[in-house]
Formats: C-alpha cells, structure tokens, sequence
C-alpha cells in the first residue's frame, strides 16, 4: 500500500492519571485501515486504560483522539461505538439470561411505536450478522447455553451492529480451543479486507506474528516503541516490553528421583475424564497439557477431594486413599493452587498474612487463641523465598499485582508442607517476569523433593517447566512424553486428539 | 444447538414448575372440600389475592433489576389511609362523590412518589435497595402514624365501600383490575424495551451500563412502578374494609416475596416473569383460600406456608443443578 | 466545599462519620432534654438496649458469615412463651436448659437449610419467621402466658436484678459482646467465619468446612435469642406470642448502623454494639422529647441510609454514585 492513507485511528500524547498514578504517561498510538495493529505490554503497563480511554470509558486528562482525520472526544462507551470504535472485552460482557439477539442489540433495541421492541427487525438484523460470522446459532438462542466461543461470537456480532471502523480485540483466544480460534482469526482477516482497523491485545507471542502487521509495546505506562512485525523477533519484543532479555532455556540437569508419591490409576469421572493413570515421583514436574476441555483440572479437583470419581485408585506412597474433602487432601500432604486465584485461590478482603494462613490456623494457636507470632513467622518466611512485594502483612490482598497475588496461593500451600503440589495454570494473566520467576521456583521445588504437576494451557510454559509431559484430549490421556523426547509437533498432535504409530 | 421457542408442555412446565403445584393444590383442595369447587369461591380467591398479586406484578420487575423493595406494606397503608381521609377533607365537601377522584389520585400519586424516592436514593447514593427499603419500611409506617395520629379512617361515602361488591359480567372488578394489571406488566416486561432493559440491567449491570443503558433512572421507574401499584393495591383493600388502619400491611412484603421467589425469580436478578409470579400468587392464594375451607387453624397455615418455600427452594436447587454438577463447593 | 473535604479527609473522617453522628446526637438531645444526660436515664437506656443488643451480636456473628438471620424475632417469641410457660410448669431450673435446647434446635434447622442445603438466607429465614410464628401459635393455643410468682423466684434476676448497682441484663450483655469479640478476632473459628463471608469459594479450596462453619453462627445466633428471652421474659414476667415481632428490624438496623456490611467478611462485635447504643439512644432521647414513639421510625429511616450512604461513600471514594 504506497497511497498515504488516514489512519482509521490516532492517539496522541495520552495521559490518564488516577489518584496517586500516572496510568498513561504521553502514549502515541495508530491503527490503520486494514492493518492488525498488536499491543503488548506486561500487566500493569497500561493497555487495559489506554483501551478504556479508546472506548470512552474513560476520559483522558491530556490528549488527543482523532478518528479518520477528526479529534473526538467520547464520553460514553455509545459514543465511541459510534464513532465506529468498538471493544471486545476480555471478561464478555453479556446478559446470560436473555437472547443472542438482545444481546447484540443491548442498548439499541430496534424500537416499533413508544418503547416497544420491534422483535421482526431484531431477529432478521442479529440473524443476518450471525450469518456473516458463520455462526452455528441463531439469534433466539440464550446466551447462557451457548459454549465459550459462541459467546464470543456474540460479543464481536456486537461489534458489527455499526460499521466498525476500529474493533479492539482484548486477550480474545484465553477460552478457545484451536478450532475456535482458526475461525476467530477468518473472522479478523475478514475485517481486514473490509478496511477495518484492528487492535489486537494478546500475550500469547505466536499469535502475534502470525497475525499482526506491526507491534506497539507499552511498559509502565510509557511508549516503548512500535516494530513491524515481519522485521522483528521475539526476543527483540520482550526486551522492550521488561527491559532484558529472559533466559529461556531450561536447565538440563537431571532430575534426582525419589520413591512414587503419588499414583493414579484408571480415574474416571465421565464425561469430564476417564481411564486416567499416570504416577508422579518425588523429585520430578509433571506437565498436564491440553485444550480448554481435556479435563485436566477436573482431575485435579478430583485429586484434592472437590470431586467424586465413578470409579479408580489413588495412592499415596503406594497406599490407597480416600479423598473425600479438600480436608482429607490437605492430610495426605496434597495442595492445589487453584486455577482462579481471585475467586478460589484468595480472600481479596482479607490481608496477605491471614491468605496465607488460612488453611492451617485452625493449628496456629497458643491456646484457644490464634498465635500471631506463628503467623507472621509464616508470612515473613514465604515473603522472603518468594519475593512477594508488598508494603506489610496487613495489606490487604485485593490490591497486589497478579504476580504477587499469585505467590501469596503459592506460598500458602508451601506452607502447608505437601508431598504432592499441583498447580493449575500458576500464571495466568501474569506479566512476564514474574512469570519467568514462578517457572524457576516450580524447578527449584521439585529440586527440593516435592513432587509436582503443572497444569498449563501455554506450550512455552509446559516445555520449560516439565520434566515429563502429560498429554491430554477429551478427558482421556492421549500419551505421555519425557522432556527429551517431546517435540511441538507430536505434542500438539496429541492433544488434538490425533493418535500417532509411535503413541506411547 | 440453538434452542428456538418450541415450547412442548413437558418443558413449560419444567421451567414454570409453580403451575404444576397450582393445578396439584386445586386438585387437592377439590377433592378434600365440597365448598371449594365453586365458581363464586373462584371469584374469592381472585379478589383474596389480587392485594398482594399486584405487589407481586412490581416486585417482579424490582427483583429482576437486582434489587428489592421492603417498604410496600407501609406504602399500601399510607395510600390507604390518604384515600379514605381526603374524601372527608373540607375543600371537597361539595363534591359529592367526586370526591373520591383527588383522594385516589393523590393515594396513588403518594405511591408513585415514594418509590421514586426510594428508587433515588437507590440510584444516587448506591446504597443497596435492600436497606434502603427497609429503611423506608420504617420510616414510612412511621408516616403513617404521624398522619394518622394512631387512628384508623372509616370511608363515610359508599360509593366507595361497595366499590368491591360491584362486577363487570361474572367477573368481581377487583378481580378485572388484578388481571388488567397484570396482563399490563407481563406485556411491559416482556415486549417492551424497558421491561427488556429489565433483564439487562439484573442480569449485567455493568454491561447494560457500557451499552448506554440509564441504569439510575430505570431502576427508579421500577421502584414508581411497584410504588404505584402497592398504593393501588392500598386503595382497593380500603374500599373492601370501608376503612384504613394505621397497621395495614405489615408483613405483606413476605407474602409479595414468597409469591414471586415461589414463581421463579431470582434473588440475584436477571430471571424471573409475570407468569411465574402468577402462579406463585394463585399457588399462596389457593393455599390459604382451601386450608381455610378445610378449617385448618390459622396457625398451621403460617408453619405450612414457611414449609412450602423452604421445600420450593430444596426442589429448585436440585432441578436446576448448574452446568458443572458435580463440584462439591 | 463539603465535597472536596471529603476527598481530601475522604475515607478517615466519613468511616467516624457515623460516630461524629451519633456524638452530635447525644449533644443534641442532652440540649433539649435535661433527663438526658443523667446517670439514672443512661443506664436505663443500656438496660433497655441489652435484649435488642444481645440478638445483634448472634446475627453480626451470621452476616459476617456472608447470610441474614430474619427469625430472630419470631425466634424470641417461642423462646420467651416456652421459659415463662415452663417456668411454672417445670421449674425455671429445667424450664431454661429446655428452651435453650429447644431454640437451639431452630437455630440448628436454619443452619442445616442454609450451611448444609446452600439455600439462600433471606428466603429460608424469611419462611422461618413464618413457621416459627406459626408455631407459637399452635403452643400457646393464642393464648398469653405468664408467671405466676413474680417475686419469688430467683428467675426474676435475669430481667430485674443487679450485680454492684450494675442491672442484670447490662453484665450479660456486656459479658456476651466481650466473649463474642475475642472469639472473632483471636480464635480460629472467627477467622473461618470471616473467610467464609468474605469468598466461600475460596475457603473450600483452603480446606474450610464451609457448611459447618455457616451452621454454627446459625447456633449462635439461636443461643443469643435464647438468652434475650431470659432476660426478656424475666423482665416481664409473661408473654404474649407475638413479643418478638418486629425485633428482627431493629436487630439489622443496629448491625447495619454499627457499619458491619451485609455482604460478609468484614465487621465487627464491637461496631455492631456501636449500633444498638446508637439506635438505643436515638430511641430515649426521642421520648424524653416528648415525641410519640412512631417518630422513632422515621429519625432511624434517615439515620439507617446516611449511615450507610457515608460508609459506602466513603468505599468508593466519591460521595454520589457514578452511575449515570
């Protein structure tokens, strides 16, 4: 393209201050027509505000916005959708109980007479734009009993009630299998071709250079840079995003290990899984991986008495048990750090210290009374080994960082002593070098004799970290890999369910 | 796979389960009294019910929203007691018995403005409608009395005290103006955009809010609406006692709210509907209307009607399991 | 002006608000009413509060928990006709271990419903406050019942009695909010209870046995009405069968005022004493106004939603809500 197009949307110099922050500190931004314009930055650099203020929820203090040529300001969300600015959220905005349909015209009910809803013209429009998606699903149906994807389908129908000429994309493939995604990313190219201008928000680096035209990071509120993406790497992104370079690699060392901790045999639970067995030894990490849906974390459920198989064995040390409640686990020495920390893993009302001793102040106490000397002995040991950042033990939880939160549910089952310690997507939605920082600690803990198992959806993740790999597809282990052996290739094949000659 | 409207009975009744406890009831109260198979007790329970069926018509629409409103009892005494009063006040005393036009109109605009001051400090203050109401609930009976002075006001026009005896055709016009009502509000909650907005507003608030839905005012449209029909439903008890208490209407907000929660709306918000509320009002009104003719003391009525909604809320919890049965939480 | 004091002061000054509230009460009605402020009206006052202020410690205990308790009134109705009628019946000696039992076993019913079968707690004690009325009712046959020697039982010191020039019903509530506060903040099963008010969710995945956890502070609560109807019914020496009515109003309106949140985790014993002294005081200073006791009502109306209106205010940073 040599034609000196308007960009569909410009930013400049935005500032955005909240009390006692400088969210956005003179950001620069720019999206094309027809361009895929990625945005990255670390959790906390500014993307979610710079967004906001994009999608008028929020007011710049400083600044301008300037759309196909003209500064706007907009001060609703309404106004930004039609100015033909459009976000797709990250958490769906949507009303589960009612209809597609409503859904996508939430706010814009096509009206007949005074205040009544022109049903007709609301079928025949959102049934006309599920179409143009290529969804499965008519406008009739309610958004609750639709799967993840779908909903999300939904979400971007929205978008398409006005001619966008922007639309925000916002971590959009956390909840999607591959299929799903291949038809979110047919869906973007189909945009592109109509000249839209797309913001795509991710942290998942192979997307990106599959999908984007040019990269802009953010960190710590300021603008980093923008690169074209054809003319960068991975390497070169990161270190604008956290300043270094990230060490990579895995220690090659191998492992010391000890007796079989843990051991699984023929677990089923239908239809969430079935016939699992796998054994986990002292010493060793093992990676559970696998689409949304393989049933990875319902095993570990199941393992920390939150569920009830149908049938099967699990020992420990070689004994078998019964694992009733999240009680009967904690007694057999087997901890799990919960998939969502915000809502299973931590009180946010509560502070640091009581998070983290929640599970065992029963036992934490001089007398009748809870012993705040055994607390904060607790609370500054695990502050140190992990480095948790926080102003005092009285701060209360809901303010730290991701990272941060996330070594409190960690610390609080290392206190605990387990055998066996699982741990359910340990960093999800953390910025990247805390990230790094987990993986490290995971090494170090099986170093130490713990016996672990890491549930991951991000293969970057599982491959650094695992000692073996655990391949899962539909509730049922498709095959197992050491960490010498394991390619991307054969990995993802198994866990899409395609079974190789060579299968374990 | 999308589930289009095809509504097989099986399924109706499976997602509306208080009518299949209505036609069970009516069953049984038919079988066990000879008195209660009859067109004219029909016409009792109807008329029984429609004081706090018409609560419940609002209540629905509050309760979908997310919120609640405690204070209708004592919205329906104060609309009662203004009704009956004004009639009698000097500046109408040659009006004969239009008389009675200020006095009920002021009784329902009294109606209309307290939930619109409910509904305001709801909006404004974001304080949860469930202390601000019952806040109100106090605040307003206590209105009542200083209105009042601890006296009841006896209605000296008759017109208006056999305003409940009159019918249209077979029907009691209290019955007509409870079913009018109610067609009334199912139309509004179900084709209209407010009623729409309704179910927006309960089921997300922030996203209704991000689609440019005025959440604030909506709610308070909401709040006027219940506000207006308890003041309704003040105004029509009165003419059936040919007076107003300082009393009426304590403890009507469980009734309301045992008919609707019975009928399948949430607590939480974003489910619910007027037929369902129906039911739940006929199911209560049935109930009480054949314990009666079955001369079940009054008492048993309170501890069997207490059972029936703690063993609707056992049933629903086990028929509607969520998606991921199984998790022991 | 106001408005930026607040954000400047914000969160500090509004979070006293409600004690700069009640202080300005207290010098208020001290100005118009010269019985006010005397020791004999106060203590009165602290006496009176007690039945109202026993019962708010049993429910903060539940709403801390994440849950209502809305049969507490018609809770204290059975327990005051079962000790008074069985007061001359059995003996106050057996009369009160039996109506402890016997309110226990509602308590009991309500925690099963609601720890155990996850109900929701406004509904279930809502039908509980039906059927327990209900069954009163059925137990005292409509009938009022009373003691017949007053003075001669040792029953009487509940109600009437006192230790020191201190009235009975002051040391016994006074010893309960005591025990209560130390439970809550120092021992173990306080902290479960605010874990599981603040996120259930979460304290199941900590190992917290949630359900028992909630089915305990229903026991509390019952154990709390138990001991305000023997204080009430010592007082009064007799019953009628709706006594209770109404009691669990003034009960959330005291919690709520104390600043305890309805949607658990946090609060505290002690806020919630704040609240009954407060709402006790609002009450007298009223009446010694000569105002009729309905005006009560509408002074707690406004002083239930200030109250609560700077408290979340005070939250969020920003007095009106942004909502548009």
């Amino acid at each position: 393209m040599t034609e000196l197009l308007e960009p569909a949307l410009r930013l400049q110099g935005i500032v955005k201050t909240f009390p006692g922050v400088r969210a956005l500190d003179g950001v620069d931004f720019e999206v094309m027509p027809g361009e895929v314009h990625a945005l990255l930055g670390e959790n906390g650099a500014g993307k979610s505000t710079l967004m906001k203020v994009l999608a008028g929820m929020y007011q710049p203090n400083e600044g301008q916005i300037i759309i196909a040529g003209q500064p706007v300001r907009m001060t609703t969300p309404i106004e930004a959708k039609a100015q033909g600015v459009v976000l797709i959220h990250q958490e769906l905005s949507l009303v589960p109980e009612m209809s597609a349909a409503e859904n996508i015209y939430l706010g814009e009910l096509p009206r007949k007479g005074l205040g009544w809803v022109d049903w007709r013209t609301l079928y025949k429009n959102s049934n006309a734009i599920l179409e143009r998606l290529n969804c499965n699903f008519r406008g009739e149906a309610t958004v609750v009993n639709l799967s993840i994807a779908n909903q999300q389908m939904v979400e971007i129908a929205r978008a398409l009630t006005v001619d966008a000429r922007v639309v925000v994309f916002d971590e959009p493939t956390a909840s999607l299998t591959d299929a799903e995604k291949v038809v979110l990313f047919d869906i973007i190219k189909d945009l592109k071709a109509r000249n839209v201008g797309i913001v795509y928000i991710s942290h998942r680096m192979d997307e990106i250079f599959t999908l984007s035209d040019r990269i802009t990071v953010l960190r710590d509120g300021s603008y980093r840079g923008t690169l074209t993406t054809a003319e960068t790497n991975e390497d070169e992104v990161t270190r604008l995003m956290i300043g270094r370079s990230l060490d990579l690699s895995r220690d090659t060392a191998p492992p010391k290990l000890g007796a079989t901790v843990l051991d699984v045999r023929d677990l089923s639970c239908a239809p969430l899984f079935e016939g699992i067995s796998f054994s986990v030894r002292a010493g060793e990490v093992v990676g559970f991986y696998g689409l949304v849906g393989a049933g990875r974390t319902e095993i570990a459920e199941t393992l920390f008495g939150l569920r009830t198989a149908e049938r099967g064995e699990i020992l420990v040390d070689g004994v078998p048990v019964q694992i009733g409640s999240p009680q009967d686990a904690i007694s057999l020495g087997i901890s799990l750090v919960p998939e969502n920390r915000k809502e299973q893993g931590l009180v946010l009302s509560m502070n640091c210290r009581d998070n983290m001793t929640l599970p065992q102040v029963q036992k934490l106490t001089s007398g009748p009374f809870v012993s705040s000397g055994a607390e904060n002995e607790i609370f500054d040991k695990y502050r140190d080994k992990l480095e948790i950042k926080t102003p005092s033990w009285r701060q209360v939880v809901g303010v730290l960082s991701g990272g941060n939160q996330q070594k409190i549910v960690i610390g609080k089952w290392l206190s605990m002593k387990p055998r066996v310690l699982i741990v359910d997507e340990p960093t999800r939605g953390i910025d990247v070098g805390s990230k790094a920082e987990i993986h490290t600690l995971l090494r170090e803990l099986a170093a130490q004799g713990y016996a672990v198992i890491v549930i991951s959806s991000e293969m970057p993740e599982v491959l650094r970290v695992s000692d073996r790999i655990v391949a899962m597809y539909s509730g049922r282990i498709m095959r197992e890999f050491t960490a010498d052996e394991v390619t991307e290739d054969s990995l993802v094949q198994a866990i899409s369910g395609i079974k190789t000659a060579d299968a374990a | 796979m999308s589930n289009l409207t095809d509504i097989t009975p099986l399924r109706w009744l499976m997602r509306n389960p208080i009518w299949g406890f209505v036609v069970i009831v009516f069953i049984f109260f038919s079988l066990m009294s000879d008195h209660f198979f009859d067109y004219r007790n029909f016409q009792n329970i109807l008329v029984q019910t429609s004081t706090i069926g018409l609560i419940a018509l609002g209540m629905t629409l509050v309760m979908i929203n997310g919120n609640i409103d405690l204070s209708v009892g004592a919205t329906l005494a104060l609309a009662a007691a203004f009704a009956v009063d004004v009639q009698s006040w000097a500046m109408f005393a040659t009006w004969g018995n239009w008389q009675i036009l200020p006095a009920v109109s002021l009784a329902l605009l009294v109606g209309i403005a307290l939930g619109a001051f409910n509904g305001f400090i709801v909006w404004k203050t974001g304080v949860d409608a469930f202390i601000v109401t019952l806040g109100a609930m106090l605040g307003i009976r206590g209105l009542v009395f200083v209105y009042s002075g601890e006296s009841s006001f006896y209605a000296m026009n008759f017109a208006y005290s056999d305003f409940s005896a009159l019918s249209f055709g077979p029907f009691p016009v209290l019955a007509v103006i409870f079913l009018l009502c109610t067609l009334i509000v199912h139309l509004l909650l179900s084709r209209s955009v407010h009623g729409r907005n309704t179910y927006a507003v309960g089921g997300n608030r922030e996203a209704a809010v991000n689609a440019g839905i005025r959440v604030g005012p909506h709610m308070m449209v909401n709040f006027m609406i219940i506000g207006f029909l308890a003041a309704l439903s003040g105004v029509l008890l009165s003419t059936q006692m040919g007076a107003a208490t300082p009393n009426l209407g304590r403890d009507y907000e469980l009734w309301v709210i045992t008919a609707v929660v019975l009928g399948g709306t949430k607590l939480t918000g974003g489910k619910g509907d007027i037929v369902g509320t129906l039911g739940g009002v006929l199911a209560i009104g049935i109930l009480r209307n054949g314990m009666n003719l079955m001369q079940v003391p009054a008492f048993y009525v309170y501890v069997i009607l207490g059972s029936i909604l703690i063993a609707v809320l056992i049933l629903d919890k086990r028929f509607n399991r969520t998606a991921d049965g199984g998790l022991r939480l | 002006m106001l408005l930026n004091r607040l954000k400047a002061g914000g969160p500090a000054i509004a979070k006293q608000g409600i004690l700069v509230a009640f202080i300005l009460f207290m010098i208020v009605f001290s100005l118009m009413s010269d019985r006010f402020m005397t020791a004999d009206n106060i203590m009165s006052v602290f006496r009176q509060s007690a039945i109202i202020g026993v019962m708010a410690l049993g429910v903060t205990i539940v709403v801390i928990g994440g849950n209502l308790d809305l049969s507490v009134g018609s809770m204290l109705s059975f327990a005051t006709v079962l000790v008074v009628d069985l007061h001359d019946k059995i003996g106050p000696e057996l009369a009160i271990p039996v109506m402890v039992l016997a309110t226990l076993c509602l308590g009991a019913i309500n925690g099963f419903l609601i720890g155990i079968l996850r109900l929701n707690s406004l509904i279930v004690t809502l039908g509980m406050l039906s059927a327990i009325q209900g069954l009163v009712l059925i137990y005292s046959g409509g009938q009022n019942v009373d003691i017949a020697d007053q003075r001669g039982t040792w029953f009487a010191f509940f109600g009437r009695g006192s230790v020191f020039g201190i009235a009975a019903p002051i040391l016994i509530f006074a010893l309960l909010a005591v025990v209560f506060h130390v439970i809550m903040k120092t021992m173990p099963f306080g902290r479960k209870v605010y874990a599981v008010g603040g996120n259930p969710t979460a304290s199941v995945f900590s190992g917290i046995p949630r359900s028992r956890v909630v089915f305990m502070t229903y026991l509390i609560s019952a154990l709390c009405v138990s001991v305000a109807a023997i204080i009430l019914g010592s007082r009064v020496m007799g019953s009628q069968n709706n006594v209770g009515q109404g009691y669990e109003l003034q009960v959330l309106a005291a919690v709520i005022l104390g600043g305890t949140s309805l949607l658990g985790g946090a609060g505290s014993i002690l806020k919630t004493v704040l609240g009954v002294l407060m709402l006790a005081f609002i009450q007298n200073g009223l009446i010694l106004m000569g105002q009729p006791y309905y005006t009560q009502w509408l002074v707690t109306w406004a002083v239930i939603i200030v109250a609560v209106w700077l408290d979340v205010a005070a939250k969020r940073g920003r007095l009106f809500s942004p909502i548009a």
